[in-house]
């Protein structure tokens, strides 16, 4: 009796295509995905840090830290923006511009290397009047900041170890009464040679090993500067708020489309269609109760998030409306491809799962994306869910106008209506047959 | 019931001429033509797959036919101003369950385009019309199955169309609400809809359908009233069913001797006249057989059937 009851349950699996799915295709096809970001597939693709350096000191001693911020391999250090194909090379950055690209999301992380800073740059004790580097981050990456201040002192001892070996015998001079005239010369010799293997080294293509473990002893003097966040009291809250608002959204939509598939199996469809209703206004129709749908929640998770974790909404209207808007239309489109592609409500719920959980996985709704390899955080932009995240951070978090959402706006609004015109030519099959 | 051909506006409520629908290698209408006069109810009687359905969804448009056509009111049936004329009520139970009666009466109406007080009223006539004024505020998956059922008819009737077609309206009810379906399409007919009823329960086309169509394999295969079918069929011919008393005497090769066919007891003998009955007794009288019980019947639509396909209509 139970092999029976047994091999029923594995007919009835073998022949339904979405427990197929959801049993097999899903996890793996999860495990996956985290094993890529946590992981990077076996391979080094630990995430690396963007780094915008400011060099205000111009002295030797901050020039060959900027290089051994360059050969760092956990850090892209630049001093200037990207060089576009056919445009004159662009001015270096400045403190000002550093400041506006943080503040925009271009970095998460800026380093300001002050004027003076070389004629003192690393100390062993705190000194006071020292010139401290300024590091502007953005708090909505907690993990760059950190990184970059313990690798900064890490590039110290490894780019400037002469300076290190020079402010070493300054204190033994200080300590044992001070060198014989024989024993300084020997010193500076050393030092000379210290410093023509560093700058050998510097002149070398392979960067230094990444970085293991941050040392952050304080050889140089760093001021951490929240130039995003520092007036937000709940810095991601925007960002969890979008994230799994987004993810939620795609289920409802791929619910609210699914109706299509009940009123297809019940026959409503039909008498629908045999109506004076068009296909084309069916679908807009439902795509249009999806989106309203859709707007109703994004709204009440950030009231929510306004009246219990102070998000500041309020401030944020407008473009928080835009981006309501804009997802919206965005994920209920989805919810009508979904419907139209599927043949019954079962295949749908699995695919739209399997599909849903993908998406929020690797648009970061689940784990943020400025925490996945370079290679994750291209693909991410295949989702709805980056596009929206990353509008509602504009608008949130950096305070940007409306007008900086237009690219976020059009890939929504883009694809948006790409995919209702993919989910109507799918449709067809509902017209006279 | 003749085809014709016309391009415009006609008084004609439904002309199908030569359609042809075929899914695959499967024929499922094979030539159909029809034409159905104002006020007429015809029924559209065959076995299940005979291909009424796939007709009636070629009417309202949902099919397209690989040739023919098909009007309403000369129209073709898929242009708006026939979809406006046709009210179908499909075999499914095509409604939201989620919502109540009324609330499905008024998402149809708009699919209709009614508002306004056209669309109130038209609820209320079907609300009424369906009995259903008591419960139109009941989600409608509480309801009886043949409440929904009436519902479902309802829903198809609330543009007040001057054609409806009601396919298999009465699957799965219990005889009494199957009783108030009937009423409510009677009351139709009464009213002067057309109308195109499709069964494979000839009690209900012979009760309901004052023209009749024996559907099977995708073909007409008669057309006519109840009396022409079978007329057509077997002429004036009723059966005499004589139920005899065996015991004593071979009676069937005595009903064989006369004519007939004895089946569990029953001697079934064909008369073109009731007078041939008193011929028949006094046979039975003088071979000394004991006649129990008899009766004179007509054939009916299932014996048009049987004898026009060889087939039982529900098989």
């Amino acid at each position: 009796m139970i092999a029976t009851i047994v091999r029923n349950g594995f007919r009835a699996l073998r022949r339904d295509r979405g427990a197929w799915i959801l049993s097999f295709i899903l996890p793996v096809a999860f495990f996956s995905i985290f094993a890529f970001v946590f992981a990077g597939m076996g391979g080094n693709s630990t995430p690396r840090v963007n780094v915008l350096v400011v060099d205000e000191d111009r002295s030797a001693s901050s020039e060959r830290l900027v290089r051994g911020l360059r050969q760092e391999g956990s850090l892209v250090a630049t001093t200037r923006p990207e060089v576009k194909t056919g445009e004159p090379t662009p001015p270096e950055y400045t403190a000002a511009t550093a400041v506006a690209a943080v503040k925009s999301g271009t970095a998460p992380v800026a380093l300001i290397i002050p004027a003076g800073f070389g004629a003192n740059p690393i100390s062993f004790t705190p000194v006071t009047g020292r010139k401290a580097i300024r590091l502007l981050h953005d708090s909505s990456n907690p993990v760059a900041a950190q990184m970059v201040a313990g690798l900064l002192q890490k590039v110290v001892m490894t780019s400037m170890s002469d300076s290190m070996a020079d402010l070493g015998m300054r204190y033994f001079a200080q300590a044992s009464g001070g060198l014989t005239p024989q024993q300084r010369q020997k010193v500076d010799s050393s030092l000379a040679q210290m410093r023509d293997y560093t700058a050998r080294r510097d002149q070398q293509s392979n960067p230094p090993a990444a970085a293991g473990d941050n040392n952050a002893s304080g050889l140089v003097a760093v001021e951490m500067h929240d130039v995003v966040g520092e007036n937000k009291r709940s810095p991601m809250i925007a960002f969890y708020a979008a994230g799994i608002g987004v993810m939620f959204l795609l289920f409802t939509a791929s619910a609210a489309g699914g109706t299509l598939l009940d009123e297809a199996e019940s026959g409503a469809l039909d008498r629908i269609l045999s109506a004076r209703v068009s296909m084309t206004t069916l679908l807009a129709g439902k795509m249009t109760y999806s989106m309203l749908l859709a707007c109703s929640q994004l709204t009440l998770m950030f009231l929510w998030g306004a009246a219990v974790f102070h998000l500041d909404l309020f401030t944020h209207l407008p473009g928080f409306i835009v981006m309501t808007v804009a997802t919206s239309f965005a994920v209920a489109s989805f919810g009508m491809l979904l419907a139209s592609v599927s043949h019954t409500r079962a295949q749908q719920a699995a695919v739209a799962t399997l599909i849903i959980l993908t998406m929020s996985a690797i648009g970061g709704s689940m784990f943020p994306r400025f925490l996945m390899p370079e290679a994750m955080k291209k693909v991410g932009l295949l989702t709805f869910n980056a596009w929206a995240i990353d509008g509602y951070t504009k608008v949130f978090w950096r305070d940007e106008p409306v007008s900086h959402l237009a690219p976020q706006v059009a890939v929504l609004l883009g694809s948006g209506v790409v995919i209702f015109l993919i989910a109507r030519r799918f449709a067809r099959r509902w017209e006279s047959v | 019931m003749a085809t014709t051909s016309s391009e415009g506006p006609s008084s004609i409520p439904l002309q199908i001429d030569s359609v042809v629908k075929r899914f695959g290698e499967v024929t499922a209408v094979d030539g159909i033509s029809l034409e159905v006069p104002e006020r007429a109810c015809l029924g559209l009687l065959g076995p299940n797959g005979a291909g009424k359905s796939t007709l009636i969804r070629s009417i309202v448009g949902r099919v397209r036919p690989d040739s023919g056509s098909v009007r309403v009111f000369g129209r073709p049936a898929d242009s708006p101003a026939a979809r406006k004329e046709l009210g179908w009520v499909p075999q499914e139970l095509a409604l939201y369950p989620l919502l109540t009666g009324r609330e499905n009466l008024d998402a149809f109406g708009r699919y209709q385009g009614l508002r306004g007080k056209t669309l109130r009223d038209a609820i209320e006539w079907c609300l009424e019309w369906a009995a259903l004024a008591d419960r139109a505020d009941s989600i409608v998956k509480t309801l009886s199955g043949g409440m929904r059922r009436r519902l479902n008819m309802a829903a198809g009737m609330i543009h007040r169309p001057r054609i409806v077609l009601l396919d298999e309206p009465t699957v799965g009810v219990d005889p009494q609400s199957r009783n108030r379906i009937f009423e409510m399409v009677e009351a139709l007919r009464d009213d002067g809809t057309t109308i195109i009823y499709t069964t494979h329960y000839m009690e209900e086309a012979e009760r309901l359908c004052d023209r009749i169509a024996i559907v099977d394999h995708g073909r007409v295969i008669a057309l006519g009233s109840k009396e022409e079918l079978v007329t057509q069929s077997f002429g004036t011919r009723s059966d005499v069913l004589m139920r005899l008393d065996s015991e004593a005497h071979d009676a069937a090769a005595w009903t064989a001797s006369r004519g007939g066919t004895l089946q569990d007891g029953v001697a079934h003998f064909p008369v073109d006249r009731p007078s041939e009955i008193a011929s028949l007794l006094e046979a039975a009288a003088r071979d000394g057989l004991n006649v129990i019980d008899l009766v004179l019947r007509r054939p009916n639509l299932e014996s048009v059937f049987l004898q026009l396909t060889g087939r039982d209509l529900r098989q």
